[in-house]
């Protein structure tokens, strides 16, 4: 009755996340197929900064996913070295008020409850840390676990590493179902692709595969710009952000909002970035959201202001109404995955999305309790998405 | 035509009728004739002076006595530039680098374009010119096919030695080869003969005979194959040799470039063994055709085709309308086909945005040279094989030191099947010039043909951060709270 199918998982997407499912699957001892429309890190992977970041992080499922990423990106390192460009920089978060040193303080106790390391620097050490930051800043936090990728590399490396067998270039047109509609397989625009479990790992386009499977995802695009100086000698030394107390008069509260994270790179270019707007998929340049950015960077580092801004590049980050990835199998479709909608920190959380998903693939027990990240909960939650609405 | 600084963004800023980005041929062209039809022009340009690459010429300073005796077609340029100095319609702001076009809504006063550029000799000052249409002038670069020792001193592009030219009256050598494909290195060569240098041998890669399939368009472009036998007769007199279906495919030397290896080619561009010979010379004039600039176009979505050289061009109408609206394109940007035909384009690009129906004559130039323009681009498209002279230890980007080995690697152990995944694995193309010099090459090199999909570059080129920080906009609350 049972036919052997060629391969025992076929993900789709070939992005860092889709890597990292294909890199974990494949040790586990499945075999792989990956497909994928474009090439390898050819949507928001390849137009990410690389940020593995738990300084941005509050307690919660997704600082639990962090955290296990942090120490699997740290094994990963020891496999593949500088050819991911892997840096244990660290993170510097300032404060550029009293009051938000005050709500920083606060997080940090927060996140070092559960295991994140976050060291207090006074105002008279911040320049110990960062010799070219702004002066008069009043203090802020160092993040040890915080760390830097190459994302395109990365993905690169993982999945050639997985031996998995590469179908780029190739769109996925349809899921195959068997009796009782559980996945059997991808048509793709040249072939079939038999295999018992699909992950779909197509990141901004997650809600299009579901879509293929007759179910709801709402993965939507939140685009980014980054900035990219002209390469320089070293004078960033952390990921190095502002985080500060923002007060919604609307609502009453009061918020940490997050500057534009300024880092230097291996290859001599400061990276600054990314901006966050929910515009669709639309392209268009707004001059003033780079504005914002070159304003944030200046005024954390006014060293910056001399230089040229050699090139800007965008992408589009998939991300889910509650701001959570969809991880896991999907109950309304036997068979099928998520593994897309990490928004800006796909490349910190793939690793431990990769691993998740293959224990689930393998029956095994996860490291981490999956219920937050069930693709299903969004059913039903139209109401509460037209609330959140556009900001 | 008065020459302006432009307005600073954030002051009352005039909206043209018509920003031109660009004043060579079809830029000064469009300017001309917008203007005398009652439009109020900017002409936006790089250079300090109009012209483009094509008019260069001397620096008044140099007392160069005949600057026209090294162009063909100076007295349709001198023309131009007197018309447009005496025109009070047309705005010359020189000096003023575009890095980014913000489309405007066509028929809405209130939102015209904003061209965003820096300006001034550090690119320390900014301007926005603001218009109703705008025309992309913005002309075409030179394609590099590189081989070993390509990064020696003395390798200078055809098109590099006639700007010294034209520009400094230097001369990059005085023992020069000129090698490459096109009739660019015909001109180069009887220019640089003009001017005294000696030139042991033009080794062009293709054998010519593509020519036969196009007799057509030839029999209709007699100017063109006068241009041509008169740099040939001149350089037969002076004895100069043409070696067809040969190539540089190295250049040796430690400080400088002594001498070259030329080899025969077969018609996929692959080196003949055995056919090598040296020949000593202590500079190389290297042509292999232009590549159109259009990345402001592509930035904004503008569709492209891919001509018969595998480059991308702008996708126009019979108007020169591009696929965005409100974005008109004239000359090479269109596609690489000479200075008449981007003289032609201009003029009739700047009736349509006019609203006045497009002159016969230009019409007509236009049909005979985009023919002509086709079968010389197909004539000399890169041969599929030309990358076997490629070595693994040759640079291929010059600007980030990424050599071939490192990006064949991408391809064949990493799954990189296009160039901006090669790019974006190896570096190869994000140096200064981006990608300028190694894109088509690097295009090639990852199996995508060489006309690829247009790259992401929402800054057509380097802004100075501080000019950023600056733009117009609201105080950044990290600002406020610190003051």
């Amino acid at each position: 009755m049972l036919k052997r199918t060629p391969y025992d998982v076929v993900v789709v997407g070939a992005g860092v996340v889709g890597a990292a499912c294909a890199y974990y699957a494949a040790r586990a001892g499945l075999k792989v197929a990956v497909v994928d429309r474009g090439p390898v890190a050819g949507g928001t992977t390849g137009a990410g900064e690389g940020n593995l970041l738990v300084s941005d992080k509050e307690p919660g499922p997704e600082l639990d996913l962090a955290l296990l990423s942090t120490r699997l990106w740290r094994e990963l390192a020891e496999e593949f070295g500088d050819r991911v460009e892997y840096e244990p920089k660290g993170g510097l978060v300032v404060a550029t008020g009293p009051a938000g040193l005050d709500l920083l303080h606060g997080f940090a106790a927060k996140q070092r409850a559960v295991g994140v390391e976050a060291l207090p620097v006074a105002a008279d050490e911040l320049r110990t840390h960062e010799p070219h930051l702004a002066e008069g800043l009043p203090g802020g936090y160092l993040y040890p676990q915080d760390a830097q990728v190459q994302p395109a590399l990365a993905a690169a490396h993982l999945l050639r590493a997985s031996g998995a067998d590469r179908y780029l270039g190739e769109a996925v047109t349809a899921l195959l179902r068997g009796p009782g509609g559980s996945v059997t397989g991808v048509a793709t625009t040249r072939r079939e692709l038999a295999a018992p479990a699909v992950v779909n790992a197509a990141g901004t386009w997650g809600g299009e595969l579901a879509a293929l499977a007759g179910v709801r995802l709402p993965v939507l695009p939140r685009r980014g710009f980054v900035l990219v100086t002209e390469p320089l000698p070293r004078i960033v030394r952390h990921k190095v952000y502002a985080a500060d107390y923002v007060a919604d008069v609307a609502s009453g509260s009061a918020d940490l909002q997050s500057s534009a994270v300024v880092e230097g790179t291996p290859a001599g270019p400061v990276l600054i970035g990314a901006s966050r707007e929910r515009v669709g998929f639309d392209r268009t340049l707004d001059p003033e959201v780079l504005h914002r950015l070159a304003a944030q960077a200046a005024a954390l580092f006014p060293v910056l202001r001399t230089v040229q801004v050699q090139r800007s590049y965008r992408g589009f980050r998939p991300y889910l109404p509650d701001h959570l990835p969809a991880i896991g199998p999907d109950a309304r479709v036997p068979g099928l995955h998520h593994a897309c909608g990490h928004e800006g920190a796909g490349i910190g959380l793939a690793p431990a999305t990769g691993l998740l998903i293959s224990r689930r693939l393998t029956g095994r027990e996860p490291e981490l309790d999956l219920a937050p990240f069930r693709p299903e909960r969004f059913e039903g939650a139209e109401a509460a998405e037209a609330a959140e609405g556009e900001s | 035509m008065p020459t302006s600084k432009s307005e600073p963004s954030g002051g009352r800023a005039e909206v043209h009728d018509l920003a031109v980005i660009g004043a060579g041929p079809a830029g000064l062209a469009a300017a001309d004739a917008a203007a005398g039809l009652g439009l109020r022009v900017a002409l936006v340009d790089a250079g300090s002076r109009p012209g483009g690459q094509y008019y260069r010429h001397p620096a008044p300073g140099l007392g160069a006595a005949r600057p026209e005796k090294l162009h063909h077609g100076w007295a349709a340029f001198a023309r131009l530039r007197a018309r447009l100095a005496a025109s009070p319609l047309v705005d010359h702001l020189p000096g003023h680098h575009v890095w980014a076009a913000e489309a405007g809504v066509p028929g809405d006063g209130e939102r015209p374009w904003r061209l965003h550029a820096t300006r001034g000799p550090e690119a320390g000052d900014r301007a926005t010119v603001l218009a109703r249409a705008v025309l992309l002038a913005t002309g075409a670069y030179e394609r590099h096919l590189p081989f070993p020792g390509w990064t020696l001193p003395g390798v200078v592009t055809a098109g590099g030695a006639q700007a010294m030219l034209k520009s400094s009256l230097v001369l990059p050598g005085r023992r020069i080869v000129v090698s490459g494909s096109g009739p660019l290195l015909l001109a180069a060569a009887s220019s640089l003969v003009s001017a005294g240098a000696e030139v042991p041998a033009i080794v062009e890669a293709t054998s010519y005979l593509g020519y036969a399939r196009g007799l057509p368009a030839l029999a209709g472009n007699p100017a063109k194959l006068a241009e041509g036998a008169s740099h040939g007769a001149r350089l037969l007199r002076r004895g100069v040799r043409l070696r067809r279906s040969s190539a540089v495919v190295e250049a040796h030397g430690t400080d400088r470039v002594t001498a070259v290896t030329v080899a025969r080619l077969d018609a996929r561009w692959k080196p003949v063994p055995g056919s090598e010979r040296r020949i000593a010379c202590d500079a190389l004039a290297i042509g292999h055709g232009l590549v159109p600039q259009i990345e402001l176009a592509t930035e904004l979505g503008a569709e492209t085709v891919t001509g018969p050289d595998g480059a991308a061009a702008l996708k126009v109408d019979a108007e020169q309308r591009t696929s965005v609206p409100g974005l008109w394109a004239a000359g090479e940007t269109c596609g690489v086909g000479g200075a008449d035909l981007a003289l032609a384009e201009g003029v009739l690009a700047a009736h349509a945005v006019a609203g006045r129906p497009a002159p016969a004559r230009e019409t007509a130039t236009r049909r005979r040279r985009r023919a002509f323009a086709a079968l010389m681009a197909a004539a000399h498209a890169p041969g599929p094989d030309w990358t076997s002279w490629v070595t693994d230890d040759t640079d291929v980007c010059r600007c980030e030191e990424v050599p071939a080995g490192e990006i064949r690697a991408a391809v064949e152990e990493l799954g990189a099947g296009d160039a901006r995944t090669v790019k974006l694995l190896t570096r190869a193309g994000m140096g200064w010039c981006q990608g300028r010099m190694c894109g088509p090459a690097v295009a090639c090199l990852s199996g995508d043909g060489g006309g690829g999909r247009a790259d992401s570059r929402p800054l057509s080129c380097p802004v100075p951060l501080a000019q950023l920080a600056q733009l117009a906009g609201p105080v950044e609350p990290e600002q406020r709270r610190r003051d």
